[in-house]
């Protein structure tokens, strides 16, 4: 009887459907990376060629420059934003009732709230009134920003679930703050943590439209090189990136996925 | 691999400030080949930074929010070279800084847009008019009708560029009235037509111009003769068209920007493309004609003979797109953002 | 959202002392980077544009003026009302609107089918859900603009089959760009709508089917109201996104379908080069955001209050 509450007929197939949906347009880009043709609508048998082309073509030192901004950016955006958000986190789960903690919670929240373009305006906006160059540093900025919240949610979610008793415990035994935090509530915290980074390290990765306003003269990241590729038309390297990078994204994902799921079964 | 991460090392360290050996050039997109600019490389051992955009509009609007001092160079066309030195953008240099400064082809030396050649140098020089996939139409395609009026087989397949003086200028010729016209009835009537003709259009779009035309995306789109050249080598049964109403011509110069972070640099980028065999190098990849003297022996047959470079015997003069004062500019812009909007 | 506190005075690690330096750093960060730019840009939209691109500090209405008031070609005639704007904003919101109504159709059934799974396959799904959402959203947009393409794999595919006599045209439609849009944050629907749907009283169900009530008589008295959070969350992070979206009216619209995210673009971006426009723009838009999520604020705490009642 309970299959039969849960089981609506027709449910299964809009599934199929979702996923097909998902992921028909990921495969078909997959498939067509490993393209032998230098057109993009025939097909001229399998070949690595366009991954080839990725390292040592004529677009080459541009991706690979590219790349390199954007890997350095995603992991000093992602470790600061995970520094400021475990801090946040711990004040906001464990200091108690205090004024103002409502709107330090909108306030996290509040680049999750405002639309991306507007941020990107804004951003570019302060950046130019302020006198700023544009470049790495900007960019920089913009991402350690609008990682907080993503870097928060998971540590805030994981902190809640942890026993103010542990801490005291070990209060109790003497400990001090730092070692309570950094022997006792850290270690707990740790897949949160890691979630937590991991998150902002990818949404720093992909971010398109701030990056776009507040990049410097000559400043690419991967995403920015690749939409001015992708502008003058679809071309197989650019599958070829496409793919490697959805392969990066697999990766952290799955990576995440494994780290809440040992962290579930720990405390 | 290495000498990558420790030059992106030292790039990180450094922040924002510019080595020595450095080029930041602002170019249209796809407008100088590759090789070209590690050639220069490797003569002078300048490392050399490419941005690119995709109209002179959108040039001019990026530089004035505040990228000015970023770049060395830039390449604007003619009427764009005056509207910046106009706004104080543009620095000078003499003669005697560019060694190869005699190079540049007599007809090319003082222009209208820069008498006496004190702030840029001669790129290239083409024409705007538009292209017709000829396996979708067959018929006459010498009238700018095809893009203001189109036929059944191009409506609702042309693409245009995004670019506020090309797209005005081809209208304004199509209707057979003036450039900085002050006519408020003509203009009113530029407007009205413009707007009616955008029913019929795909997209708007410079940089895709060639794609959407080989794709078939496409059967129609304005574009510039060297980019429509480029269409036809990939594969793309299209025809550039010298219509009868006439066609916009321009000259792409390399400009000198005010508080450039490396003049030096900049200069002898700029002397370096006066060398007939770069130049011809450029032409070659971009298949436009260059301003100096002495390309001829580098330039490929198919280039230099090609018909999208070689005008029929009928074909009317082109337009060159003028510089409006700022009150007229005002309508334009007007006409412009209605149209886009 | 403020909630009670875990206890008065200090928590059980007695990090009250350390609340303002544990906590500075968010407030600089997000203050000085976030707060500040917006309430520059409220300033900038209040600014006079200078000829092609910058600002000049004179306070006018300008660009709400052209937002709002329509004074002809030339700007002497009688004004009235602009249309063109709210015409685009009102396109907007009605594309993202319908790609919510899709996202909807097809995430609610997705997320029930999950939800109903036995726990141990549940994690697996939601992750085949998540991973296309972690695929950066550019390369996306351009896999589904290749996959819909006129000569594309889809249109070849369904010629090959002989559903289609003649490819069928997507891309620069205003169908692709609520296709994208749909595409792009499907995802977003499924993961709350799944959430609600886990946390279902499945009893409920059966009391109704107890009472001959039919399946879907069923799912739309009792199911829908209980997960209804759900639904609104889902619905609240696709429509905003959508709203601003830039890259599915720009690569899939061809640029000539201005989407609000598109129109602001090219103010900074673009040729026209008109910040305080652009600015105005994105105020306007920035305060539509602000409602939805306060009207979704309201029933969210409805929906708690109710929750409570019973």
């Amino acid at each position: 009887m309970s299959r039969g509450v849960r089981h609506y007929p027709g449910f299964g197939w809009m599934t199929v459907l979702c996923l097909v949906i998902l992921y028909a347009p990921l495969i078909v880009v997959t498939v067509y990376s490993f393209n032998g043709s230098t057109s993009i609508t025939t097909w001229g048998g399998f070949s690595l060629r366009w991954y080839v082309d990725v390292f040592t073509g004529p677009e080459a030192p541009r991706f690979k420059a590219a790349a390199w901004n954007s890997l350095t950016i995603a992991l000093i955006a992602a470790t600061v934003a995970t520094a400021i958000a475990t801090a946040a986190a711990v004040a906001m789960h464990r200091a108690g009732g205090f004024r103002g903690r409502s709107l330090t919670f909108a306030l996290i929240n509040l680049p999750l709230m405002v639309p991306e373009i507007v941020v990107a305006v804004a951003t570019l906006i302060f950046f130019t009134m302020v006198g700023i160059t544009t470049g790495y540093m900007t960019i920089l900025i913009a991402h350690i920003t609008f990682c907080i919240p993503f870097a928060y949610l998971p540590i805030a979610a994981r902190l809640q679930g942890i026993d103010e008793g542990y801490e005291q415990a070990a209060r109790d035994l003497y400990a001090g703050r730092g070692q309570a935090f950094f022997l006792v509530l850290l270690p707990l915290m740790l897949p949160g943590v890691i979630s937590g980074y991991l998150l902002a390290f990818i949404i720093s990765l992909d971010d398109f439209i701030i990056t776009n306003f507040v990049k410097g003269a000559g400043m690419e990241t991967l995403p920015t090189a690749i939409f001015g590729s992708v502008k003058q038309g679809i071309k197989p390297n650019i599958m070829a990136i496409s793919t490697l990078m959805l392969a990066v994204s697999a990766v952290f994902v799955t990576l995440s996925y494994l780290v809440n799921r040992v962290g579930r079964k720990s405390p | 691999m290495k000498r990558l991460l420790t030059t992106a090392a030292a790039l990180v360290l450094a922040g924002p400030a510019f080595a020595e050996g450095e080029l930041k050039v602002y170019h249209w997109f796809e407008y100088i080949p590759q090789e070209l600019v590690d050639k220069f490389t490797a003569e002078t051992g300048i490392t050399v930074t490419i941005d690119t955009y995709d109209s002179n509009e959108a040039m001019l609007a990026s530089l004035k929010a505040g990228r000015m001092g970023q770049y060395d160079v830039a390449v604007p066309g003619d009427y764009m070279v005056q509207i910046m030195a106009g706004e104080g953008l543009l620095d000078t240099f003499a003669p005697a800084d560019l060694p190869n400064f005699g190079n540049i082809a007599p007809q090319w030396l003082d222009v209208p847009f820069d008498p006496g050649r004190q702030s840029s140098i001669p790129y290239q020089w083409g024409s705007t008019s538009f292209s017709v996939n000829r396996d979708v139409y067959q018929g006459d395609i010498g009238t700018l009708a095809m893009i203001f009026d189109p036929p059944e087989e191009l409506k609702g397949k042309i693409n245009v560029l995004d670019s506020q003086g090309e797209v005005l200028t081809l209208a304004s010729l199509y209707m057979g009235i003036p450039q900085c016209n002050t006519d408020r009835e003509q203009l009113k009537a530029l407007s009205d037509m413009l707007v009616a003709a955008k029913a019929h259009w795909a997209s708007f779009g410079s940089d895709t111009a060639k794609d959407v035309l080989v794709s078939g995306d496409a059967a129609a789109g304005m574009i510039y003769n060297g980019f429509s050249a480029k269409a036809r080598a990939e594969g793309a049964n299209v025809e550039y068209a010298y219509p009868k109403e006439g066609f916009v011509v321009w000259m792409d110069n390399v400009v000198l920007l005010k508080d450039a972070p490396n003049r030096d640099n900049a200069l002898a980028f700029m002397n370096f493309l006066l060398d007939p065999e770069n130049a011809a190098a450029v032409t070659n990849y971009a298949a436009y004609t260059a301003g100096v003297t002495g390309v001829a022996p580098f330039l490929d047959a198919a280039i230099a003979e090609s018909p999208e470079n070689n005008p029929p015997a009928d074909a009317p003069a082109g337009s060159f797109i003028e510089v409006c004062d700022a009150e007229t500019q005002k309508l334009y812009d007007a006409i412009w953002t209605n149209l886009k909007k | 959202m403020a909630g009670p506190g875990t206890s008065g005075g200090g928590g059980g690690g007695g990090w009250r002392p350390l609340l303002v330096p544990l906590l500075m750093p968010t407030w600089l960060t997000i203050g000085i980077f976030l707060v500040l730019p917006v309430a520059l840009m409220a300033v900038y939209s209040f600014l006079t544009k200078e000829f092609r691109g910058g600002v000049i500090w004179d306070f006018t209405l300008a660009a709400y003026d052209q937002f709002f008031v329509d004074r002809g070609l030339f700007g002497d005639e009688p004004p009235a009302i602009e249309w063109t704007y709210i015409a685009i904003f009102w396109r907007s919101i009605w594309q993202a609107g319908l790609a919510t109504l899709f996202c909807l159709l097809v995430g609610f059934p997705t997320a029930w089918f999950i939800a109903t799974r036995p726990a141990s396959q549940r994690g697996v799904w939601l992750f085949l859900i998540t991973i296309p959402y972690w695929v950066n959203l550019l390369i996306r947009t351009v896999s589904l603009k290749f996959l819909i393409r006129d000569n594309g794999p889809l249109n070849e595919g369904l010629m090959a089959l002989g559903v289609l006599d003649a490819p069928v045209t997507l891309v620069n439609t205003n169908l692709a760009v609520q296709l994208g849009l749909f595409y792009s944050y499907l995802p977003f629907m499924v993961l709350p709508i799944y959430a609600a749907v886990e946390r279902y009283n499945f009893a409920l169900s059966e009391a109704a089917a107890d009472l001959y009530a039919s399946r879907w008589v069923t799912l739309r008295e009792i199911v829908i109201p209980v997960v209804k959070p759900g639904i609104v969350a889902g619905c609240i992070l696709v429509f905003v996104p959508s709203l601003g979206a830039f890259l599915a009216p720009d690569l899939l619209g061809g640029a000539k379908t201005f989407m609000i995210g598109s129109l602001i673009e090219e103010q900074f971006k673009g040729s026209l080069g008109n910040w305080p426009f652009g600015a105005a723009a994105s105020m306007i838009l920035m305060t539509l955001v602000l409602c939805a999520l306060m009207v979704y604020a309201r029933s969210a705490s409805q929906a708690a209050g109710q929750g409570a009642a019973r």
